[in-house]
C-alpha cells in the first residue's frame, strides 16, 4: 500500500473502524455493543451514519464521542428491536397446548420476558395466561436494555393500524375470544385494558452485563440473541440456564436454535419444530 | 477465479426459476447455495419441500449461527433478513427494505462483505428492483455478478434493474446459468435433460409482491 493514494473501500479497514467506535462507546458511555453480531451491527451503524449526513464510521465516532444526543440516537438504532403480538402464531399455539399444561403444576409462576422491547409479546403472554386461567398466580418480569421502549411498553398503548394483523395472529394462535375485547381504540392507538398488565413488572436489565435476578419457570427471549455474536450468545444462554428451575422452559425465536450453542445437551425440545426447550439437566 | 458461495435472489416467478437452477447445479455441486425468495411472512415449509424435489443436496431454511456449509442449499426464512458473519449465517428482524424481508440487497451485501471476490451473486425473475444494489456491491468487491436474461424471465423487472446497476454482469438464459457455474468450478457437464421434474403437487405461485 502506498501512503499517498486514498484507499478504496476495504472491509477489513471498516471492521477496524467499527471495533474502535464500539470500544469508544463502551469506555465513554458504558454501553457494551462490542460482542454484537457484526453484519447486523454494521448495517445499523450505516443507517445512523447516513441519517446524520456523514460518510464514514470514523466520522460517526467523532460525532458520537463529542455530541451525546447523537449517542442517544445511535443507542436507539442499536437497541430497539421490532416485534409483534403473537409473532409466529404457531409458537403461541404450542405454548398454549404443550407448555401451559406443564406450567399448571406450579402453585406460582414466574416468567421472564428478556428483551421485551415495546412489549407486544408481553401482552400476548398475558392474554394467553388469562384465557388459560393461570394469570392470577403469575408474575411476568419484562426487561429490556432500553428505558425508552419500556416506557412505551408500560403505557399499554399500541399502534391501531397493526390490530388487524394481530387479530389474525391471535386467532391462529388458538385465541378463544374476540381480540377487540382486550383494547379500546383511541385516535390512532389501541389502549389495552390495564388489568391485563396488572401482574407485569417492567424493569431495565442488560443481558450483556447484568446477572440473573430470580428463578423462573419460563423464559422467553425471542429474536434478541440473533443480534449477538456466538460468544455473547453462549454467555446469555448460561444466564438463562442458571435462571431456570429444573424442567423450566426456554422459548426462542423460530430460527434460533440451541444446537449451535454450548447448551444443546442441557435441554430437550418439547414441541418441535417450535423453539421451546425444557431444561432437563 | 475461485467462487466459494453462490447467492441467488428472486421474487415473482422464482419458484420455477429456483427449481431449474437447483436441478441444473447437479447433486455434486460443492458450494453453499443461498436462496432469497420474496414471500409472505407466514409462509410455511412448502418452498423447501418443492425445492428439495429438484436436488439431492439438502435444502433447509437457514437458522441463526448455522455454519455456511458447501453442498447444501439454504433458503432465507420468511420474515427475517439473512446475513453471513465469519462462516455462519446471521439473521435479523430489522424493518423490511423496499417492502421486503427477506431483502435480497441485505443478503447480497453481507455475502459480498464476507466473501469479496470469492462471492457469486445471481438475480433471477422478479417484479421489483430488490437485489440491484446488493449485486452492485458484490461486483464492486470483486465478486461474480450474473443476471438472468430479462427477455426470457417470467418477470423482467428485477433482472432489468440489476443490469442497469451492473451493466457488465454476465447475462444468461436461465437454463445456461447452472452450466456456467459448473464450468467455473471445473465440474464435468451433466448429461441429459436439464429441465427439473414436474412439481409433485399443483402449485399456484402466489404473487409475492402482494403483501
Amino acid at each position: 500500500m502506498t501512503l499517498d493514494t486514498p484507499v478504496a473501500y476495504d472491509p477489513e479497514l471498516e471492521r477496524l473502524e467499527i471495533e474502535l467506535l464500539m470500544e469508544g462507546v463502551y469506555r465513554h458511555y458504558g454501553f457494551d455493543f462490542r460482542s454484537y453480531a457484526y453484519s447486523s451491527l454494521r448495517r445499523r451503524l450505516w443507517k445512523r451514519i447516513r441519517a446524520e449526513g456523514l460518510a464514514s464510521v470514523t466520522a460517526l465516532q467523532e460525532r458520537v464521542l463529542h455530541d451525546p444526543p447523537v449517542m442517544e440516537r445511535l443507542l436507539d438504532d442499536l437497541s430497539v428491536n421490532v416485534t409483534a403480538m403473537f409473532r409466529d402464531p404457531a409458537f403461541y399455539l404450542a405454548l398454549r397446548t404443550t407448555v401451559i399444561p406443564m406450567l399448571r403444576t406450579y402453585p406460582f409462576l414466574r416468567i421472564w420476558h428478556a428483551g421485551c422491547a415495546t412489549g407486544e409479546e408481553v401482552v400476548s403472554m398475558a392474554v394467553l395466561l388469562e384465557e388459560e386461567g393461570l394469570y392470577e398466580r403469575t408474575r411476568i418480569y419484562a426487561t429490556d436494555i432500553n428505558e425508552t421502549v419500556l416506557l412505551r411498553a408500560r403505557s399499554g398503548i399500541f399502534p391501531l393500524d397493526r390490530m388487524q394483523e394481530y387479530t389474525e395472529n391471535y386467532i391462529r394462535a388458538g385465541g378463544t375470544r374476540s381480540f377487540s375485547e382486550y383494547y379500546t381504540a383511541k385516535y390512532d392507538g389501541a389502549l389495552f385494558n390495564p388489568a391485563l398488565l396488572r401482574n407485569v413488572v417492567y424493569s431495565q436489565h442488560n443481558l450483556v452485563t447484568d446477572r440473573s435476578f430470580s428463578e423462573f419457570h419460563l423464559i422467553l427471549c425471542r429474536n434478541v440473541l440473533i443480534y449477538f455474536d456466538k460468544s455473547l450468545q453462549n454467555r446469555v444462554h448460561n444466564l438463562f440456564y442458571e435462571s431456570l428451575v429444573n424442567f423450566g422452559i426456554l422459548g426462542l425465536g423460530s430460527k434460533e436454535a440451541l444446537r449451535f450453542s454450548r447448551f444443546e445437551e442441557c435441554y430437550e425440545q418439547v414441541a418441535p419444530p417450535e423453539k421451546l426447550y425444557r431444561k432437563v439437566r | 477465479m475461485s467462487v466459494e458461495i453462490v447467492c441467488a435472489g428472486t421474487s415473482w416467478g422464482g419458484l420455477f426459476a429456483l427449481r431449474t437452477l437447483l436441478h441444473g447445479f447437479g447433486d455434486d455441486f460443492p458450494l453453499p447455495v443461498v436462496l432469497v425468495q420474496h414471500r409472505h411472512r407466514d409462509s410455511n415449509a412448502l418452498l423447501v419441500d418443492l425445492l428439495q424435489e429438484c436436488t439431492a443436496l439438502p435444502v433447509s431454511e437457514a437458522e441463526d449461527k448455522e455454519p455456511v456449509t458447501g453442498g447444501r442449499v439454504f433458503v432465507a426464512p420468511p420474515n427475517y433478513h439473512l446475513l453471513v458473519d465469519d462462516g455462519h449465517f446471521a439473521l435479523n428482524t430489522d424493518p423490511p427494505l423496499r417492502f421486503s424481508r427477506p431483502s435480497i440487497d441485505v443478503t447480497l451485501d453481507a455475502v459480498a462483505e464476507s466473501y469479496g471476490r470469492r462471492a457469486a451473486g445471481l438475480i433471477l425473475t422478479g417484479a421489483n428492483d430488490d437485489g440491484a444494489e446488493g449485486l452492485r456491491r458484490l461486483a464492486d468487491l470483486g465478486g461474480t455478478a450474473v443476471v438472468q436474461d430479462p427477455a426470457e424471465s417470467e418477470m423482467p423487472t428485477m433482472p432489468l434493474a440489476a443490469l442497469r446497476r451492473v451493466p457488465d454482469a454476465v447475462r444468461l438464459p436461465l437454463e445456461r446459468i447452472p452450466g456456467y457455474f459448473r464450468t467455473i468450478l471445473k465440474l464435468a457437464p451433466l448429461p441429459g435433460d436439464q429441465r427439473p421434474p414436474a412439481a409433485s403437487r399443483r402449485v399456484r405461485e402466489p404473487n409475492p409482491e402482494a403483501r
